[in-house]
C-alpha cells in the first residue's frame, strides 16, 4: 500500500495545453502515472451533453499528447472517472482552479503553482473547509507513490519504490531525502511535498496520520523550515499517535529574523518559527533530529 | 513589500482611519514651513525609513519651536539611521514626516496580520501600546487580546466592541474603535497587505483615536494586481544586491559571512547555509537560482556573489531535478568568462545529468573543485574561505 495516490489513481491536468502543463504531463506519461485527460477552458469537447448530440467539432475537441481535453473539469471528472487533479495554471488563475476541481468532486487536488496572493488562499481555504475534498500544496513539489504514480515536478528517476515516507515542505529537500533513502536501499512509499507558502493544504499531521495508518510505510522523514508552528504541532501529534521511528530534518539555522528565505511561508516573525524552537520541540518529543541535510539517510537506517 | 510611514498615513486617511495632522518633506526649509502652516505648541520630526526602533537612536524627535523644527530636520536629512533593524550601515533619511503634538492619555496597540494556525486574518490589540508586542505577549499573555476574521462573514461589530472593551474604551469610543477596525480591514483586502500595524495608536485627552504611527506591508505576490502599491517602492531603502537579484528572477538574501552560495531551492538553499555554519564557516548570502534556470540567471547569479568583496570562496549545490546540472555547469563557466574569478569555487552537482556537468567543469581548466558530495563540499569550501 501507500498513502492518497496508487497506480489506479486516474488524474487530470488543469493548465494541460500550458508550457508547463505539457512538460510535466509528458514526464508524468513517461513515468507510468493514469494520466487521462486535461482541462484548458476554450480548448475542450463539452462532456455535459451526449457526444453523438453534439456538432462533431463540438464532440471532437483537441487532444493532447493523445490524450482528450476538456473545457471544464466537471466535462473531464464525468469522462475520465479522474479522482485527482494536478494545477500548473499561473498564479492569479490558480484559486479558481482549486476551487473548480472541488465543485467537480474531485478528491485530491496538487497545486504546483507559486506566488499566489495569500488572500486568496484564505478564501479557497474557508471554502474548503464545508468539503472533504484534500489539498496538496501550493508552491510544492507535488506527490509521487514510487513506481506507481507521479502527480507533480519531482524527477522521478531519483525514486525506489520501498517503505519510507517522506513529507516536507521544501521541494529540492525532498529529493535530497529521497535520494538519501534511495542509496541506503531503503527506498519510499510514499513521498509529500506539501509546498512553501504560509496559508497551504495538507499539513505536516494530516499525511503523518496516513504514513502510520499504512501498512508499508516502516519509518518516515520529515523536513520542515523556518515559519509557523506545524512542525511544534507535528512534534505532539507524532508523541501521541506515531509509533513508527520519524527522522526529521528543519532548515534554516542560519536565516537572519523577518526576511522571506525564499519560500513566502520561510520567516521568523517576531522571535517565532525559529529553527531552534523547532528542533527543541521535536527532541522533546523524543523524535530523531538530525543536524546535517546529509544525514537524513543514515539516520533513517539506523532507526529501522 | 515595505512603505514609509508617511506613504501608510495617506493610505489610512484614505481609509477614515484617524491620524494626527502632517505632512511628508524633503528640505529643513519644508519642514519649517510646515510646522508654522500646523500651528501649535509642538510638533515631531519623524525620519522616514523603513525600520522600527527609530525613537530609540534619535529618529523621532519633539521639538518645541520652529527653530528646533529646522535644526532637526537638518541634523537628520542626509543622514543614515542605524536601529536595531537595520544594519550596521543603517538606512538613508531622505525624507521627514512633520506632526504635530497631541496630549497623550493612553498609548494602545492594534494590529491586523495573516495568522498561519487558524488560517484567518486576525486582530492583536493590547492596551500595552507603544512597546514591543513581542516582549508583552511573552511576558503578559493576558493583556493581549485577538479575534479572527472569517473570509466569508467579513469583520462583525460584536468583534469590534470585544477589542473595544478589551482595551477600556467607552461610549462613543467604541464606535470610533469600529469605524477605524472597519477601515483597516478593508484596506488590507483592498491592497492585499500582509501586515498592518499602529503601534501606538493613541487616546488623547480629548479621548479621540489616533494612529500615531503607521506600519503596512504588501503581499508580494499580489503586488502585480495594484500597480499604486508597487509604485510606492522605495529602493534606497532596500539592499542594492537584493533588488539586482529581483531583476532576474533570483532570490537573493545578503547576510553577513565570507562564502558565498548559490543553490536551487528554497530549502536546499536555508540547508546549504546550515552546513556550511555547521562545519566553521558563515554564509555571504541565500540564493536560490530557481526552479527552470538557464545559463543566463546561472551567470548572473554567480556575478552576483562575487560582486560581495568579503566573498573569499564560493558554494555551489545544485540537486538537479527539472534543473540539469549540466546547464548549471554552462552558466558558471560563462560567469567566469565574464568576470575575473580570483576566489576558489566548490561544486556540487547530483540528479540529472551531474555527470555531464561534472565533466564540462573539468575538462573547462578552470580552477573548480569538483566535490562528490555534499559534506565534502562543505568541508572543502570552508577550508578554503579560512586559508585566504
Amino acid at each position: 500500500m501507500s498513502i492518497l495516490i496508487n497506480k489506479h489513481t486516474k488524474v487530470i491536468c488543469q493548465g494541460f495545453t500550458g508550457k508547463q502543463g505539457t512538460f510535466h504531463s509528458r514526464q508524468a506519461l513517461e513515468y507510468g502515472t493514469q494520466l487521462v485527460g486535461g482541462v484548458t477552458p476554450g480548448r475542450g469537447r463539452s462532456g455535459s451533453l451526449p457526444l453523438a448530440t453534439l456538432p462533431p467539432s463540438m464532440a471532437v475537441g483537441e487532444s493532447h499528447l493523445g490524450l482528450p481535453v476538456f473545457d471544464t473539469v466537471a466535462d473531464a471528472v464525468n469522462n475520465t472517472g479522474a479522482t485527482a487533479s494536478v494545477i500548473y495554471v499561473p498564479p492569479f488563475y490558480a484559486a479558481d482552479a482549486i476551487l473548480e476541481a472541488v465543485d467537480a468532486g474531485i478528491k485530491l487536488i496538487v497545486c504546483i503553482t507559486e506566488g499566489i496572493p495569500i488572500l486568496q488562499m484564505l478564501r479557497v481555504k474557508a471554502a474548503m473547509a464545508e468539503t472533504s475534498a484534500l489539498l496538496i500544496g501550493p508552491n510544492c513539489p507535488g506527490i509521487i507513490t514510487p513506481g506507481e504514480c507521479k502527480i507533480g515536478i519531482m524527477p522521478g528517476n531519483i525514486h525506489l519504490p520501498g517503505s519510507i515516507g517522506i513529507v516536507s515542505r521544501s521541494g529540492t529537500l525532498t529529493y535530497e531525502s529521497v535520494d538519501q533513502t534511495t542509496k541506503q536501499g531503503l527506498g519510499q512509499s510514499t513521498c509529500v511535498g506539501i509546498g512553501g507558502d504560509p496559508i497551504h493544504g495538507m499539513n505536516f499531521v494530516d499525511v503523518l496520520s496516513r504514513f502510520q495508518a499504512d501498512e508499508q510505510t516502516k519509518g518516515i522523514v520529515m523536513v520542515g523550515e523556518i515559519g509557523g508552528g506545524e512542525e511544534e504541532d507535528a512534534a505532539e501529534y507524532i508523541k501521541a499517535h506515531v509509533t513508527k521511528p520519524v527522522v526529521a530534518y528543519i532548515a534554516g539555522q542560519t536565516a537572519p529574523p523577518g526576511k522571506r528565505m525564499g519560500h513566502a511561508g520561510a520567516i521568523v516573525t517576531g522571535g517565532k518559527g525559529t529553527a531552534a524552537g523547532k528542533v527543541a520541540a521535536l527532541k522533546a518529543a523524543g523524535i530523531e533530529v538530525v543536524n546535517s541535510p546529509t544525514d537524513i539517510g543514515v539516520a533513517m537506517k539506523g532507526c529501522l | 513589500m515595505n512603505i514609509h510611514e508617511y506613504q501608510a498615513k495617506q493610505l489610512f486617511k484614505e481609509y477614515q482611519i484617524p491620524v494626527p495632522e502632517g505632512k511628508h518633506v524633503n528640505t529643513p526649509k519644508q519642514a519649517e514651513q510646515i510646522a508654522s502652516a500646523l500651528g501649535g505648541e509642538g510638533w515631531v520630526v519623524k525620519a522616514q525609513v523603513h525600520a522600527g526602533g527609530r525613537g530609540k537612536v534619535g529618529g523621532v524627535k519633539l521639538a518645541r519651536s520652529l527653530a528646533e523644527v529646522t535644526e532637526f530636520s537638518a541634523n537628520m536629512l542626509g543622514q543614515r539611521l542605524v536601529t536595531q533593524q537595520t544594519g550596521t550601515e543603517g538606512l538613508p533619511i531622505n525624507s521627514l514626516l512633520i506632526e504635530k503634538i497631541y496630549p497623550i492619555k493612553r498609548e494602545l496597540y492594534l494590529s491586523l496580520v495573516v495568522d498561519r494556525s487558524s488560517q484567518r486574518l486576525m486582530f492583536i490589540a493590547s492596551a500595552a501600546g507603544g512597546m514591543d508586542i513581542e516582549t508583552v505577549a511573552h511576558e503578559t499573555p493576558e493583556r493581549i487580546i485577538a479575534v479572527y476574521v472569517h473570509p466569508a462573514a467579513g469583520l462583525q461589530g460584536y468583534q469590534c466592541r470585544k477589542v473595544g472593551f478589551a482595551l477600556g474604551l467607552k461610549g462613543a469610543q467604541l464606535g470610533e474603535l469600529e469605524k477605524l477596525m472597519t477601515g483597516l480591514y478593508q484596506l488590507f483586502l483592498a491592497k492585499d497587505a500582509s501586515q498592518i500595524e499602529i503601534n501606538p495608536l493613541i487616546e488623547t485627552d480629548s479621548g479621540e483615536l489616533l494612529a500615531l504611527d503607521a506600519k503596512i506591508n504588501f503581499d508580494d505576490n499580489a503586488l502585480a494586481l495594484h500597480p499604486e502599491i508597487a509604485a510606492l517602492q522605495d529602493p534606497e531603502q532596500e539592499d542594492q544586491k537584493e533588488n539586482e537579484a529581483q531583476q532576474f528572477g533570483l532570490n537573493y538574501i545578503t547576510l553577513s559571512g565570507n562564502i558565498g552560495c548559490m543553490v536551487n531551492g528554497a530549502g536546499l538553499a536555508m540547508a546549504t547555509m546550515d552546513l556550511v555554519k555547521l562545519k566553521g564557516g558563515l554564509p555571504a548570502n541565500f540564493l536560490d537560482v530557481g526552479g527552470g534556470t538557464t545559463v543566463e540567471k546561472v551567470a548572473e547569479a554567480f556575478k552576483l556573489i562575487l560582486s560581495d568583496p568579503e566573498v573569499k570562496a564560493v558554494l555551489v549545490n545544485i540537486f538537479g531535478g527539472i534543473v540539469q546540472c549540466d546547464v548549471i555547469a554552462q552558466g558558471i563557466l560563462a560567469a567566469v568568462e565574464q568576470v575575473h574569478v580570483t576566489v576558489p569555487v566548490v561544486v556540487r552537482l547530483e540528479g540529472t545529468h551531474a555527470e555531464q556537468g561534472r565533466e564540462l567543469l573539468a575538462k573547462s581548466g578552470v580552477n573548480i573543485v569538483a566535490a562528490d558530495d555534499l559534506e565534502h563540499a562543505a568541508e572543502q569550501v570552508v577550508a578554503l574561505a579560512k586559508g585566504r
